[in-house]
């Protein structure tokens, strides 16, 4: 084995230009294969930072109180039923018995209570609707960062502090420290300043959302006590499936994995994913035949050498080692050149922490390269293609291959 | 002397059909250890095909080929391959080096595939070789960079190097000017004499012929004189 590999070794040396050649096409195909491993994995995480990222993984909503029997019936027949209404929210009330538990759990890195509704922002003759969310005071960016989202002012909500998004806030002509009235859909007002205006990037958010303290929101819903929805962040969203059960057996309340809600979402990734994997083959696919066709040409050329050692007493076994050998070598110089490339070339893309809100730069991850995989993928792509050539020689009569 | 190999009714055929040609045509042949013999004969006699078979690189069609009391007539690939790497040196016409490497890489070839690395006992025969070859100076070279008789003087010290018992030369002068063919016949004679090495040579030369003790003549696939 190791006469085999000094004999692969010195015709790999001895075409040296072949070989850096072939080296180098074994690298660029590398290359392209931690390049793309970088950039659909960046991409992944990119997407999952600006969407996901910013969304609740688990979230116990209050469930829906069943309308209630205005008049009791006879038995057979319901007499009169009050009608469903979106005003009579639902009301979750023993969250400081059950938050530190939820908060206690393994990967839960913040939990947000809050109190949910709808309503109409009111400045001078102008009126819109919004979606009011009560968010507790120094928790704000628990769930979504809304501190990274502030384009003016600041994101701590206040007593009296109401924050606005900024298509909002253009539409109606608004500015920061100015007064707005924003009244609940139950019909309570309340006399708010700017203390901050956010853009998130998205419509809905920007033009819809309106911040304000749970205090705020308890006095706007008529709400002293409660919240109507508890948002918990983990530290590997992925891990939300799993833990949802657990806080369902550990409340008794109705906790929701994030991935019910965004199934599209998941399928989108996966998607993503496996054209990743197909591009990836593709360009394994590209070492391979280029290998396989390299090696070929080199046992034509050599047909006459593989003749005299096959007459000097080297066996099928032995002529089939150096060219394997060589294959081997081929795609590990150009495993080892092009993850190096490649690695070299990623660096100059930003980190993968600049994805998250309110950052900027391409979304492709370094450490998503799989460096390791693509050397030993390569290796052993170009041992694959190295078996064809391989056999050729060593099934070479010798006779005719040394009268050539 | 005792008997080294024996071939009886060898015949080989190529092709089939109408395209059929038979080379050797029960041809009976027996060589003694020690024996210096000349294969002579015209061009397509069977010269080429019969050293081809006794040096196991080709099986005959029918008949028997025994070497040192091996039946070889059948024998697998390996087993033929392992024989040859033991008993059996080559001598070409064209040399036939492996071009990548030195004269004392080449010469230690058919030793270091059998063990599977150049062995420090392995690498000072070659050089003991190359030196009784006149090649003192060249045992580092590479072969590209050595004259036509020089790349034949290491060819004959890599037919040498497992001491094997049969050394096979087909043509072994025929590349070669005058002087460097009588050169490389009193090599492979002084071998001969102080070694024992049996040598079977092929040639058109009758000077070479000459040289040789016994002149075994084939015509139209036999054995003719």
């Amino acid at each position: 084995m190791l006469y085999a590999l000094k004999i692969a070794i010195r015709y790999l040396t001895a075409s040296r230009a072949q070989t850096a050649l072939l080296v180098f096409g074994v690298a660029i195909g590398v290359f392209i294969f931690i390049f793309m491993s970088a950039l659909i994995g960046g991409l992944a995480e990119f997407i999952m930072a600006r969407t996901a990222g910013d969304m609740s993984h688990i979230t116990i909503q209050a469930e829906a109180v069943d309308p209630a029997l205005v008049l009791p019936s006879d038995g057979r027949t319901v007499l009169l039923v009050q009608e469903a209404s979106s005003q009579a929210t639902a009301v979750l009330k023993d969250t400081p018995a059950f938050i530190p538990l939820i908060e206690a759990l393994p990967g839960v890195i913040g939990t947000s209570q809050q109190i949910n509704g709808s309503g109409f922002l009111t400045r001078g003759a102008q009126v819109t609707q919004v979606s009011i969310n009560g968010l507790e005071p120094g928790r704000e960016s628990v769930i979504a960062n809304l501190a990274s989202y502030i384009t003016a002012g600041t994101a701590s909500l206040g007593a009296g502090g109401v924050l606005l998004g900024k298509t909002l806030v253009e539409d109606m002509d608004l500015r920061l420290g100015q007064t707005v009235r924003l009244q609940s859909s139950g019909g309570v007002e309340a006399l708010l300043t700017i203390t901050g205006i956010y853009e998130m990037g998205s419509g809905g958010p920007d033009r819809r959302q309106a911040y304000v303290s749970l205090a705020t929101a308890r006095t706007l819903f008529k709400m002293p006590q409660g919240v109507t929805r508890v948002e918990i962040k983990l530290a590997d969203l992925y891990a939300a499936d799993a833990l949802a059960p657990r806080i369902r057996a550990l409340t008794g309340l109705d906790a929701r994995s994030w991935t019910e809600q965004a199934a599209q979402l998941l399928e989108a990734l996966r998607a993503q994913a496996q054209t990743g994997y197909i591009l990836k083959a593709f360009a394994l696919l590209t070492i391979i035949i280029g290998v396989a066709s390299a090696l070929l040409l080199s046992t034509y050329r050599r047909r006459p050498e593989i003749g005299i050692m096959r007459a000097m007493g080297a066996g099928r076994w032995f002529v089939t080692v150096v060219f394997v050998s060589q294959g081997a070598l081929i795609g590990l110089m150009g495993g080892v050149f092009g993850a190096a490339a490649g690695y070299g070339v990623l660096l100059a893309f930003p980190a993968r922490e600049s994805f998250g809100p309110g950052q900027s730069g391409l979304p492709i991850d370094i450490t998503q390269g799989a460096y390791g995989l693509a050397i030993i993928l390569t290796t052993l792509g170009a041992i694959a293609a190295s078996i064809l050539p391989a056999r050729a020689a060593a099934r070479l009569d010798p006779v005719t291959a040394i009268g050539q | 002397m005792t008997a080294l190999l024996s071939v009886q009714d060898l015949v080989k055929t190529f092709g089939s059909g109408d395209a059929e040609t038979r080379v050797l045509r029960g041809l009976n042949l027996a060589m003694q250890t020690g024996e210096l013999a000349a294969l002579l004969g015209p061009s397509g006699s069977g010269k080429s095909t019969l050293l081809t078979i006794l040096g196991t690189l080709m099986h005959p069609t029918s008949g028997s080929h025994t070497m040192l009391g091996v039946d070889l007539t059948r024998a697998s690939d390996q087993a033929l391959t392992e024989f040859r790497n033991l008993h059996i040196g080559f001598v070409f016409q064209f040399h036939n080096l492996l071009p990548d490497f030195t004269a004392l890489e080449n010469v230690i070839f058919p030793t270091a595939v059998r063990e599977g690395r150049e062995t420090v006992r392995a690498r000072a025969r070659g050089q003991d070789l190359l030196v009784r070859m006149g090649l003192a100076d060249r045992i580092n070279f590479p072969t590209a960079n050595l004259s036509g008789g020089q790349k034949q003087r290491v060819a004959v010290a890599r037919a040498l190097m497992n001491s094997p018992e049969l050394v096979l030369a087909d043509e072994p002068t025929g590349n070669l000017d005058r002087a460097s063919a009588l050169q490389v016949m009193d090599l492979i004679a002084e071998i001969n004499r102080e070694e024992g090495t049996t040598f079977l040579i092929s040639t058109h030369d009758e000077k070479i012929a000459a040289v040789c003790r016994r002149q075994i003549v084939v015509g139209d696939g036999l054995l003719t004189g």
